[in-house]
């Protein structure tokens, strides 16, 4: 799937990021992570590490305090507000812990609004929305609003409304965080077919065999990557950052 | 200290990343009006209840100012079909001040010369008689119950467009006789329904014959009584002086008559002829009950400002429940200049909604009242219109504040909050 000898194929390149909250909390402390288009990654790490602030960086949520973000070749410290806003409308899904799906509004709608700022008219943009629930297994759950849904499919459909439009790169803080094993397991394999797809996907979790299950895992700590690479070498290498600190 | 650990994964094509600069940055869509407005939409319908209660407040102050002008611009629109029943064609000339400060008397024949002015169609006097009237002998001279007596020409009441109420008004014969016709007020204080009955005028009895309707443009007709010239000069002493003449020309040439009713009527000192229109009483009454409004209007106003708090309120409280929702549509791509325009889109709708509700209860309240008076109902579209606007306005002042809270919300913070 990836094609390390095309420059343009990182999607993500972060040079030194560093992050600090006021009241002197530093988020991150000097992050270099380079992603490929296409990958499967899960982000690891303590409570409080960095996890989610990384997320929101590599996402354009937030701008990094020193260092250069560049999600598919975009410096996102250079860009604007609107711009950085277009950014994610073209090329980042997100999928967060919560669903965050609207209230009251069916899954057709909430699916929908996933084009609403990328400009396309209103009638394609459910029928895309209708295509994006079967494809998550939703086809029969169009039209019930998300206090008729369970966990797992409620977080289905904020997996429908993150793909609507094909982003390059898709963003997951802890989407099986709220669910039983079985949801979180039809979660997980919805994302794995996204990235057999082609999708670049990020995947915070806490859970040790979902980040087994990635080609590349990263682990986190105290605002700094203290592990990056297979699953397999992590198993080997596992008690030495442990161990060092 | 830890960077040691640090790898850069399975790339180790270095930083060529450079060429990325190629690329355009991406342009943020514009949102579609539809689309402006669906979103808008979905955010009142999701609090039905509390978009209701605040739209209530702006409609109450817009039901308020609409029908305030309504209602007056109804009663204005009576007066003015009242005035155009009646006609402003009528004059009526009456003895000035003079500068001998000595009675003043219209001449003998002035019914008779104002008759004569070219545009005049009907002129006719009336002249006062000093003799007093009373229900019966008994009654002492004194009681007058604020009536007199009038000496009229026939023409009288075709001049003044007079109605006789029952019985009969004066005629060749009847001039001659002791018969009197009452006017409306004269009849009620003498306590006479009906004609036939006998009244005390002056030292005699005189038979009523007829009663007269309300001639609304000369009020001083109503309260007397009017007996034939011949009868008044045989029987009560009067002079044969008019005290008023009217006169009635065509409306365009009101103003030219006007100018020469003076000197035709007392060529020798013109000064000491009154002339004075009955319909312009009329006509600024017309025109202060087109004004008259300030006191409720402000009131109005004041209920529409407390409307606009109560949105202003709401869509605060909306933005602090809602931060999820904006970290959300945040994070879907939205720029703060559409997050902004959501809100304000919202305010505006919620406005919008009082405002139609309350121009429509507004335009009701007034077509009820003004038929309930007999008025014909008028809503003026200004009203509307102003209506309108004033909701816009008030839309975009309450929901300005909001709105820029709404689209200076970080997302992150949107988004984590609970
Ligand atoms: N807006 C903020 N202001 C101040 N400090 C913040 C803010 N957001 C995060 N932090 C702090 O930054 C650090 C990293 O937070 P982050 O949310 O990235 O952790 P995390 O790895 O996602 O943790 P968890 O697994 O609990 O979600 C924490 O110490 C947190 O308290
Ligand atoms: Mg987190």
């Amino acid at each position: 799937m990836t094609t390390p000898d095309r420059p343009d194929s990182k999607i993500i390149e972060m040079t030194g990021v560093t992050k600090h909250y006021e009241g002197g909390v530093h988020a991150l402390r000097g992050v270099d992570l380079t992603v490929e288009a296409g990958e499967l990654l899960a982000i690891t790490g303590p409570s409080g590490s960095g996890k989610s602030t990384l997320l929101h960086l590599i996402g354009t949520l937030d701008r990094p305090s020193s260092g250069t973000v560049r999600i598919a070749g975009h410096d996102v410290g250079k860009l604007a507000d609107e711009r950085l806003s277009a950014l994610r409308a073209a090329h980042i899904g997100f999928v967060f812990q919560q669903f965050h799906l609207a209230a009251g509004r069916s899954a057709v709608d909430n699916v929908a609004d996933g084009l609403l700022y990328a400009g396309r008219p209103v009638r394609l943009r459910r029928e895309l929305a209708v295509a994006a629930l079967e494809r998550v297994g939703l086809g029969h759950r169009l039209h019930h609003r998300p206090h008729e849904l369970s966990g797992g499919e409620q977080q289905r459909v904020a997996i429908a409304r993150a793909v609507l439009g094909d982003p390059p790169l898709l963003l997951a803080d802890e989407p099986t965080g709220n669910l039983d094993s079985a949801s979180g397991d039809a979660v997980l394999g919805l994302l794995r077919d996204l990235h057999t797809e082609g999708t670049t996907v990020l995947i915070i979790t806490h859970d040790h065999e979902v980040a087994t299950g990635c080609d590349r895992l990263v682990r986190v700590r105290d605002g700094e990557i203290v592990f990056d690479g297979t699953a397999n070498d992590r198993a080997s290498t596992a008690p030495r950052p442990e161990g060092a600190r | 200290m830890t960077t040691g650990n640090t790898t850069t994964g399975n790339t180790t094509t270095g930083n060529a990343m450079t060429t990325g600069k190629a690329m355009k940055p991406p342009v943020p869509a514009r949102l579609g009006p539809g689309d402006v407005a669906r979103v808008g939409l979905s955010g009142l319908r999701a609090r039905p209840a509390r978009v209701v209660l605040s739209a209530l407040g702006i409609a109450i102050g817009i039901a308020t100012m609409v029908s305030v002008i309504g209602i007056s611009a109804s009663g204005q629109e009576e007066l003015l079909r009242r005035l155009d029943r009646l006609g402003t064609n009528l004059l009526r000339v009456q003895p000035g001040d003079s500068f001998t400060g000595g009675e003043v008397k219209l001449p003998a024949g002035a019914v008779a010369m104002v008759d004569r002015i070219g545009p005049v169609f009907t002129a006719s006097g009336t002249g006062e008689v000093s003799a007093s009237i009373r229900r019966t002998d008994r009654i002492p001279k004194e009681e007058t119950g604020g009536i007199n007596v009038q000496a009229t020409t026939l023409g009288l009441l075709q001049t003044l467009d007079g109605r006789v109420r029952t019985g009969v008004w004066l005629n060749a014969a009847t001039e001659r006789y002791p018969a009197a016709v009452l006017g409306s007020v004269a009849a009620d204080r003498l306590g006479i329904q009906r004609p036939g009955v006998q009244v005390w005028v002056g030292d005699r009895w005189f038979t009523v014959i007829g009663i007269l309707d309300t001639v609304p443009l000369a009020p001083e007709i109503d309260r007397a009584a009017l007996v034939g010239i011949p009868a008044a000069r045989a029987h009560l002493d009067f002079d044969g002086h008019p005290t008023t003449v009217y006169e009635r020309s065509a409306e365009s040439s009101v103003e030219a008559v006007r100018e020469v009713l003076p000197r035709t009527v007392n060529p020798e000192n013109p000064s000491e002829v009154a002339v004075s229109r009955p319909s312009d009483a009329l006509a600024a009454r017309a025109a202060a009950a087109g004004t008259f409004t300030g006191l409720l209007l402000g009131l109005g106003a004041v209920a529409l400002l407390v409307g606009g708090v109560g949105v202003a309120n709401t869509m605060v409280i909306s933005v602090l429940e809602r931060r999820r929702e904006i970290g959300l549509r945040r994070s879907l791509g939205a720029t703060r200049g559409q997050v902004r325009t959501q809100f304000l889109t919202e305010s505006l709708m919620l406005s919008a909604l009082g405002g139609a509700a309350g121009s429509a209860i507004g335009a009701v309240i007034t077509v009820a009242y003004a038929i309930a008076r007999g008025w014909p109902p008028v809503v003026p579209a200004w009203a509307l219109g102003g209506g309108l606007t004033a909701t816009v306005v008030v839309g975009m002042v309450a929901g300005l504040y909001p709105a820029v809270r709404a689209s200076r919300l970080p997302p992150t913070v949107a988004l984590s909050s609970t």
